[in-house]
């Protein structure tokens, strides 16, 4: 088997609309979805997620946009973990490299590619709710700014690498102690 | 089976030259021009000879890598059992960790199906840490086997040879290289792809088992020979010249399972022998005795009543003074069967350890086979060598293990599918 990433995409901004037109009686479904979804230009490749017994982890794969126009991933979810944040790794003040949320999303250039990969953007898993086994197949699911959703398959890894530090707000915890064998867990 | 070469700019190459001679031949001229004097070092290989002459006035020629040739991964049996065998190979054996079960197998499967057919193709594996390594395939094919305890987890019917061989009088077994719950071979043209692969492939296996024995072995470096050219093992001998060929017409019966159980269908049976040969011993021998011990020809392989390397033996022919020209006690003698069903497909590698102390050598032949039927196929032969050959007094069988080989699968499927799924 190769994986293939599944996807499925949902029009839930058409969606939305529709319900809030309904009540106002002035429009029509036709009219409001006459623009396609952005989900519908995105698609992710080599998809995978790192595995993880506790604590957080990170997914990673490349993001591609078919479109014309640039597309902005704002958010990702996963019933993998209570709270996901999209990651980017940069150097701090003191030259380390850190992990943090990216503020305004993941901007994908129109018909380019974005790469999440081990010590660059990542989509982070902060608490899972149960061990991620190697092998396993774990939902996501991307929001864009339009609001349509991109939902996608990752197949956990056993992975040592990706131990960036993280500066996570009032969270700070440094992983810089962790062992090579250790998930991403930010209790060292 | 491999992929051809034909690059545009290799292709105008051989335009040009042209004079009927085929590409490939021109494509060593053009090595042989490339290196001038040092073509004289490749005198054991005709064409090099040949193209001397002509290689002084053609242009160089850009030489083709063999390392992007690739061997499909997808098929109705796994990759690397019919293919013209790789130069090297490594033999894994890992055993289950007391946790895996079912549906452990089941992950584990699909993760290392989803390794070999990316990096069999060139690609790097996902999570790879080092994907340059995986951008020279060069026909690498990572073949799986499942022992008794590995089908036993998986609930599967035990095929009724999934067991260790019967004991063997010659046989001196270690621990250290016999037995073992799941396999993988990986070979390749290419050391550091082969190195590459089983290094992903048991990162992707830490989780599941713990490696108990590795086994690494090598034949002729790609190009030293024609392809397909019966392997010498460090004896000198030709060996596997019977080796049934894939256009036999019984090789699929020799080799496939027919279905017993039904998820072996389109699999096959591997057994691994770790064959020591004493070379001190060996040296003690004249060429003539070497040569009786086999029955065959060292300079090339031809049976001592014969000509040429793939001449049928003749058991009847006797000498002068009316003994056999081919002696009983031969191995070629020994080894044949009247019986053409017991035959099995060989893919033996030679393997060349540091000596142990007090040593100069440790040395001698994976002896791989592939057989429908082990019990049927591959016992019978080693019992009448177990009982006589004289070769046993220079080779001593140090490891064994037995493997089930799944068939392949889809691109949508897994190795394994058919007994996991």
């Amino acid at each position: 088997m190769k994986f293939r990433t599944a996807t499925t995409i949902t029009a839930l901004a058409a969606a939305a609309m529709l319900t809030l037109a309904g009540c106002a009686g002035t429009t029509t479904a036709a009219e409001t979805s006459t623009a396609a979804p952005e989900a519908d230009s995105l698609t992710i490749q080599d998809a995978w997620v790192k595995a993880a017994d506790s604590g957080m982890s990170a997914a990673f794969g490349t993001l591609e946009n078919a479109s014309d126009t640039d597309l902005v991933v704002t958010g990702v979810e996963s019933a993998a973990s209570t709270t996901m944040q999209l990651h980017e790794t940069v150097e701090n003040e003191s030259g380390a490299m850190v992990m943090r949320e990216k503020d305004g999303g993941f901007t994908i250039p129109a018909g380019g590619s974005f790469e999440l990969a081990p010590g660059g953007n990542h989509l982070m898993l902060m608490d899972l709710t149960a061990p991620i086994t190697a092998g396993t197949d774990v939902d996501f699911t991307l929001t864009l700014e339009d609001g349509s959703t991109y939902e996608f398959t990752a197949p956990a890894k056993d992975y040592t690498g990706a131990n960036e530090n993280y500066e996570g707000g009032d969270m700070d915890m440094d992983m810089g102690t962790g062992t090579p064998t250790d998930s991403m867990d930010m209790g060292n | 089976m491999t992929s051809d070469q034909n690059t545009p700019a290799s292709a105008t190459g051989a335009g040009r030259a042209g004079r009927g001679l085929s590409r490939r031949h021109l494509l060593f001229g053009g090595a042989a021009a490339g290196l001038g004097a040092a073509a004289a070092a490749g005198a054991g290989v005709g064409i090099l000879t040949v193209q001397q002459s002509t290689a002084a006035v053609t242009p160089p020629v850009e030489v083709v890598p063999n390392g992007a040739e690739t061997v499909p991964f997808y098929g109705a049996h796994q990759a690397g059992i019919a293919v013209i065998p790789q130069s090297h190979a490594t033999h894994i054996a890992v055993d289950l960790a007391a946790g895996t079960d079912r549906a452990s197998l089941v992950r584990m499967m699909q993760i290392l199906t989803d390794d070999a057919a990316r990096l069999s193709q060139g690609q790097h594996a996902l999570a790879d840490s080092e994907p340059e390594l995986a951008t020279v395939p060069a026909r690498l094919t990572v073949t799986f086997g499942f022992g008794h305890e590995f089908v036993t987890r998986a609930a599967g019917v035990v095929p009724s040879w999934l067991r260790p061989l019967p004991a063997f009088g010659v046989d001196r077994l270690e621990d250290a290289w016999t037995g073992g719950d799941f396999l993988m071979i990986v070979a390749a043209d290419d050391p550091l792809t082969v190195a590459h692969a089983t290094r992903m492939l048991l990162k992707d296996t830490r989780s599941f088992g713990t490696v108990r024995w590795t086994q690494a072995g090598f034949r002729r470096a790609p190009g030293s020979e024609k392809p397909g050219t019966t392997m010498r093992n460090l004896f000198g001998q030709v060996d596997g010249t019977v080796n049934p060929h894939t256009q036999d017409t019984d090789f699929d019966q020799l080799v496939w399972s027919q279905g017993d159980p039904a998820w072996m269908a389109g699999g096959t049976s591997f057994v691994l022998r770790r064959i020591h040969m004493n070379l001190d011993k060996w040296d003690l021998l004249d060429r003539s005795g070497r040569e009786q011990s086999v029955g065959r020809d060292l300079a090339n392989g031809a049976p001592l009543t014969g000509i040429n390397e793939t001449d049928e033996p003749d058991f009847t022919a006797v000498t002068p003074i009316g003994f056999p020209v081919i002696p009983e006690f031969s191995h070629i003698r020994r080894a044949r069967s009247d019986n053409p069903a017991e035959r099995i497909h060989r893919r033996g590698y030679n393997y060349d350890d540091t000596p142990n102390p007090g040593s100069v050598s440790n040395s001698g032949l994976l002896f791989g086979s592939y057989q429908a039927d082990v019990d049927k196929q591959f016992v019978p032969i080693q019992k009448r060598l177990d009982d006589l050959d004289l070769l046993n007094e220079w080779i001593t069988p140090i490891g064994s293990a037995v493997f089930a080989i799944p068939p392949g699968c889809a691109e949508t499927g897994f190795i394994g599918e058919s007994l996991l799924a």
